[in-house]
């Protein structure tokens, strides 16, 4: 993974000098730095342009969208007509739970309007990112450690924990939904009757099992590039000096693959973030398990404009919690890890 | 200098993206829907039928039949996913970009609607106008908007009572008369009655059946919400009385059309609330446990039959096509009866013109069709409103939580009742 061709490697140029620093300083120089630098911004065009097509003009298009009413009805004819600009209203009624009132103005969302749903479904989504991801980097650790390991079928096993990654998500929800049916394997394995998509916490917990047998491999695989990166001399060095299989551990281990862990959890943060295939199928978003994006689909049916105004909160909900991770908790991305991967489910 | 010479070319391309993109995306709104729908009536020529998954070969059949007869006017296929939701939002793009190339479009019952509040759809008068008198009323109410003909009837659906004849000597008339016979489920040890309860469309299908079985409405005449009823209450507390005394075994909250025929095709239930499909299976199946005892009967009501939810189909014309006339001749050829038979022996669909119902050699065949036929002119469609999607959420979580016992049955009406009321006073 460490050698993927990422983004970096289309900058290089754009750093410009470095080849030229071997010759001999002269006049012509600030003349050729000039000249590289134009052309590799040159060079650089064509992907800015495809970067602003594919994703600065959607987001500035949703960004204007989200300022803009929903087409209301007319009474008269019974069509809809186009709304006018908004305000902030979108995102006022979405953080305060405000729903139109038939009598004009606003009143608090009823139970059963989407509206009403913004806080819990912010709350389920951070739940199950924060407990998917630590379940998945308990597993993950675990199963890195044992495909680091040199033993025979090595190869084997590191392609078979790869399979539940490579199964698409929504397969993986329909495979999980037969097995959390009432009469599915589930309960006649364990001989018992749960509703596990009929019940509020069995129908989180059928959301949990089934995102963690699904993304546990990516996160064991991106820690094992990390573990394959310490040198083994370090650790004869540490067991020459005594110390334990738990200091070395605690020592050696977790320091030297932070900054690969740190990237995989950030990548998964983000990925759970905007949960949305597994329990749409799973439970349809029922007792309690709808997430933000599976609100944002929702209102997409019901008015685009207040949809934009979602997912433009989701956008920037995403956006800080990767902030604090890069700023604060030195998630490196770009500088060390440049091939850590794509985050792509 | 560096600074000003990386950035020219790098503004340069920004600048083109966003022109190039603000050309793809705008289009400029020259024509709205309508002044389109005054355009191209006598249009002739070729056209594209969308339609979802043709999953029983019968669309192919019936166009190439339309095309050998009609050289120059020939209809192309386009087709869509077999998802519901797939196929509603690719119908919204193409008619949000105005697509001249969606002539007509095979549309949800419970999409017409919306899309006619949004003029997408031609409305079928004047010269477009369509005979619509050997139909069954209610697929030509499901297909109207504010009493315009949008779309023509394609096909119908409704929903059947299947008992266990072996257990049952005379079907239910009634709901009581149905939970009455509830004893007999628990002397034998099995469930008594299921529908579909999981928390998605099938259950807005359930939740107004109840409802409007029980001498209720969703919505009344207007559009508007009218839920806090006695009858509305009534056929609400039908539903989550006999969930929470066990008659509706504890595991129909789970589901879905499939998971409740597996339930009673395993003999697990005494009566099923599905659509006509599960006929074929529960008779064919190998492993099905009620081949020779499938009893069928009309949903149960108050004092007779019940009412049922309508499904099905219309065809609709997009109000961009740029060959009405040949369009509504299409549509005028999907439903003769000639169409509409074939739609029912190859692709099982439930015929729109009641003549059909019948017919001795269809009724052979397919033998659901009268209990069907008394299904569906009984048939209330699914709420009509341009809100439809807000609407049946706010059907399917309330009927949820109430069935499930979290909320009383007023309060689920009455919060159903705000929600509905909220989702049609726009903002």
């Amino acid at each position: 993974m460490a050698t993927e061709v990422g983004p970096t490697s289309v900058k290089a140029p754009a750093s410009g000098g470095a080849p030229i620093h071997h010759a001999p300083k002269g006049v012509g120089e600030d003349n050729r730095i000039a000249t590289q630098g134009r052309w590799a911004a040159w060079l650089l065009a064509p992907t800015i342009l495809a970067l602003s097509v594919v994703i600065v003009y959607p987001i500035i298009t949703a960004i204007v969208m989200s300022f803009q009413k929903d087409a209301g009805l007319d009474p008269a004819t019974g069509l809809f007509v186009e709304g006018g600009p908004a305000g902030f209203s979108n995102y006022y009624n979405w953080i305060f739970q405000q729903c139109p009132a038939p009598s004009g103005g606003t009143v608090d969302c009823p139970p059963g309007t989407l509206g009403a749903q913004f806080w819990s479904a912010t709350g389920t989504t951070f739940f199950f990112t924060i407990v998917t991801v630590a379940l998945e980097t308990v597993l993950g650790f675990w199963m890195a450690v044992i495909m680091a390991r040199a033993f025979k079928g090595r190869s084997l096993v590191r392609a078979a924990v790869l399979v539940p990654w490579a199964i698409p998500t929504a397969v993986t929800a329909k495979l999980w939904l037969f097995i959390f049916a009432f009469e599915g394997i589930g309960n006649k394995l364990f001989n018992t009757t749960v509703l596990w998509t009929g019940s509020e916490w069995p129908a989180r917990w059928a959301v949990i099992i089934a995102d963690v047998w699904k993304t546990t491999p990516f996160m064991a695989l991106l820690i094992l590039a990390g573990l394959q990166m310490i040198p083994a001399e370090v650790y004869e060095a540490a067991k020459v000096d005594g110390a334990s299989a738990w200091q070395r551990f605690r020592m050696i281990t977790l320091p030297l693959v932070k900054p690969a862990l740190m990237v995989a959890i950030l990548f998964r943060t983000l990925d759970a973030l905007r949960m949305f295939d597994l329990p749409y199928i799973l439970t349809g978003g029922a007792n309690n398990t709808t997430t933000l994006s599976i609100l944002v689909i929702n209102q997409i049916r019901q008015g685009f404009n207040a949809a934009a105004a979602l997912s433009t909160i989701t956008f920037i909900i995403i956006f800080l919690v990767a902030f604090i991770f890069v700023r604060f908790l030195g998630a490196n991305v770009v500088e060390q890890q440049t091939g850590a991967g794509k985050g792509k489910k | 200098m560096k600074t000003r010479n990386f950035l020219l070319p790098v503004a340069t391309a920004g600048i083109l993206a966003i022109t190039l993109s603000a050309c793809g995306g705008g289009g400029g709104g020259t024509t709205s829907g309508s002044d389109a729908a005054s355009q191209g009536l006598d249009g002739r020529g070729p056209i594209t039928y969308v339609q979802g998954k043709d999953n029983s070969n019968v669309v192919r059949p019936l166009i190439e039949k339309w095309n050998a007869a009609h050289p120059n006017e020939k209809v192309t296929f386009k087709e869509q996913t077999d998802q519901a939701d797939q196929q509603h939002d690719d119908l919204v793009q193409h008619f949000q970009a105005k697509d001249a190339g969606y002539d007509v479009a095979s549309v949800d019952v419970v999409w017409t609607a919306e899309f006619a509040a949004k003029g997408w759809l031609q409305p079928l008068k004047d010269k477009m106008a369509l005979d619509t008198s050997a139909m069954l009323k209610p697929t030509v109410d499901a297909a109207s908007y504010k009493g315009t003909l949008y779309a023509a009837p394609e096909s119908s659906d409704g929903g059947i009572l299947y008992y266990r004849k072996d257990l049952v000597p005379t079907p239910p008339k009634t709901w009581d008369e149905m939970m009455s016979m509830c004893s007999i489920a628990k002397t034998n040890n099995i469930g008594c009655y299921s529908g579909q309860f999981k928390k998605y469309e099938g259950l807005t299908v359930n939740a107004s059946e109840a409802i409007n079985s029980a001498g209720g409405a969703v919505l009344d005449e207007n559009g508007k919400p009218n839920l806090l009823t006695a009858e509305a209450k009534a056929g609400m507390a039908n539903l989550t009385k006999a969930y929470a005394d066990g008659a509706i075994p504890k595991e129909a909250i789970t589901f879905q059309e499939e998971e409740s025929r597996q339930a009673f095709q395993d003999g697990k239930l005494l009566f099923l609330r599905n659509w006509p499909y599960v006929y074929n299976l529960a008779t064919t199946e190998g492993s099905s446990k009620v081949k020779d005892v499938l009893g069928m009967t009309a949903l149960p009501g108050k004092d007779g039959p019940g009412a049922s939810s309508l499904g099905g189909h219309s065809a609709a014309i997009s109000v961009y096509s740029k060959n009405k006339a040949t369009a509504v001749d299409f549509l005028k050829f999907l439903t003769t009866e000639e169409t509409q038979k074939f739609f029912a022996t190859q692709g099982s669909l439930a015929p729109v013109l009641g003549k059909l119902y019948d017919d001795k050699e269809l009724v052979a065949k397919l033998p659901y069709l009268p209990v069907l036929k008394t299904s569906i002119e009984n048939a209330v469609p699914r709420p009509v409103t341009p809100f439809y999607p807000a609407v049946t959420k706010a059907i399917q979580e309330n009927a949820y939580s109430a069935i499930k016992g979290e909320k009383t049955v007023d309060a689920a009406l009455s919060d159903m009742q705000k929600s509905i009321e909220s989702a049609s006073a726009g903002q």
